[in-house]
């Protein structure tokens, strides 16, 4: 009865159900887009309505979003944050640097496609996006999550070498602990 | 009517009964914050979707063995709570599993559940948790002081250390102890406004300060059981004071209503306050809330 098909259907449905409205994001300030978070949460644009909330730690958060460019610096605690949040976990990629390096195309201290490195669910271009870029960026999500389709968490567990490979390629000094995720 | 399977089974439905209505109460002082700040709000019942969502977290964390105790302490420590503060005062539903001097023993299991949350936050090694949890213990010394002035007071008073007691006086006389003992509702109030850690007492868990204090390191099914625990606790607080100082209820409704009253208290003076640092916080429990128990001490000795 259990493990039958249809029962965990609907176990999925209403779990899927309640994620899609429950999303507490970790807004990584790591470039100049943390700058639209503020008036997409307050009450102009107001995120909360939509179940949006921010997260205080990557413990208790579901969403990762990356704000911006990273700088080769900041990559390094992107990853240790990432894989410090619990499963299920998405990344939202915000503004145009993270998906071609944007006005960055040509810096020596940025990262270009961020999907190399992090398995990003969605994209939110421009630059900036302004706040209904964004809602309509997590109005995205949210129909993914419904479909059952935002499984980047997964791909990041299957291809962990290739993703490593990357990470590693970009930061020399690898000193990171051992998680148990 | 009086055998234990009954009042087990009060036990069993006051807890879901608690569960649900200081989870709906937490969700509308969401809404209630959002009106303030004019914007829209979450639905009433996000604090319900919320916790399905952390529940239904697939992975979890290991420290060690004091950080899953934690959660667990909090969890005991509001169901005890709950198991001994009668809900209504007609004396045949929801009485629970009080006795003579559960007021006494009740001040005991109120600092049982933060002090085991203190235990497992140490053991995350989290510099945050460490932090959240040093302001968490001064801020409690600073408003239990009052909190337990204004309930010697009522022991004083009326000569009894049973909530029944002081339920049951305030039935016969047709007088609730807000009026007949005012100083000691004031100050029990003012302690309240620490207890619920509202705006401008949140030092514990202030997010952007101390990245949510004592459970930063909990994510997912601890912080549901932590989030049920607030809920559950919350609505035992509550219907101790309405035990203590309204006159108790006599069904759901009239307990409802009284409860939300209540709760507005702490609700609306936090919307409209910004934080207080942590000496600041001490430094106010023990000005006026601690002037209001001892003239509630003296009313009660010499009145």
């Amino acid at each position: 009865m259990i493990n039958d098909k249809n029962s965990q259907k609907i176990v999925d449905f209403i779990q899927n159900w309640a994620r899609k409205h429950s999303i507490w994001v970790l807004a990584y300030g790591t470039g100049c887009g943390a700058i639209e978070i503020p008036p997409t949460m307050t009450s102009r644009y107001d995120a909360e309505r939509l179940g949006v909330r921010g997260a205080a730690t990557p413990r208790q958060a579901d969403v990762l979003l990356i704000t911006g460019y990273l700088t080769t610096k900041t990559l390094k605690r992107v990853i240790r944050v990432y894989e410090q949040m619990q499963d299920p976990k998405y990344v939202i990629g915000f503004g145009s640097c993270t998906i071609n390096g944007g006005m960055y195309y040509d810096s020596y201290n940025t990262i270009k496609v961020l999907d190399k490195y992090l398995p990003v669910d969605v994209y939110i271009n421009g630059c900036m996006p302004r706040p209904e870029a964004v809602l309509s960026g997590f109005a995205k999500l949210q129909e993914l999550i419904a479909q059952g389709k935002a499984n980047g968490a997964q791909k990041y567990k299957d291809n962990l070498d290739w993703y490593r490979e990357n990470q590693k390629k970009i930061i020399p000094n690898w000193v990171m602990p051992e998680y148990n995720w | 009517m009086d055998s234990i399977w009954f009042k087990l089974l009060g036990v069993v439905v006051s807890f879901i009964v608690a569960f649900t209505v200081g989870m709906t109460y937490m969700g509308l002082s969401r809404k209630i914050t959002a009106r303030v700040q004019n914007r829209k709000g979450p639905p009433f019942y996000q604090n319900f979707i919320d916790a399905m969502k952390l529940g239904s977290k697939t992975s979890a964390i290991h420290h060690g063995v004091m950080q899953h105790f934690g959660p667990a302490f909090l969890m005991v420590s509001s169901v005890m709570s709950l198991m001994i503060i009668p809900v209504l005062n007609n004396g045949m539903w929801f009485s629970n599993l009080n006795f003579h001097g559960d007021l006494i023993f009740l001040l005991y299991i109120m600092v049982f559940g933060p002090l085991g949350m203190a235990l497992g936050a140490g053991q995350t090694g989290n510099p945050n948790s460490a932090i959240g949890v040093t302001r968490g213990l001064s801020q409690m010394v600073g408003f239990e002081i009052p909190w337990v002035m204004a309930l010697v007071a009522l022991m004083i008073q009326y000569h009894t250390t049973s909530i029944v007691d002081l339920m049951n006086i305030q039935v016969e006389s047709g007088t609730w102890l807000i009026f007949s003992s005012p100083f000691a509702f004031i100050a029990a109030v003012l302690a309240m406004l620490g207890m619920f850690r509202y705006s401008p007492f949140d030092i514990v868990g202030a997010p952007t300060e101390l990245a949510s204090g004592p459970m930063s390191e909990n994510g997912g099914k601890y912080l549901f059981t932590m989030m049920s625990s607030a809920s559950v606790f919350a609505f035992a607080k509550l219907t101790l004071y309405v035990d203590l100082f309204l006159g108790g209820a006599s069904n759901l409704i009239e307990l409802l209503i009284k409860t939300f009253v209540i709760y507005m208290i702490p609700v609306l003076y936090g919307v409209v306050s910004p934080r207080y640092r942590t000496e600041q916080s001490i430094r106010y429990f023990w000005g006026w809330p601690t002037f209001f128990g001892l003239l509630a001490i003296l009313y009660a000795v010499f009145f």
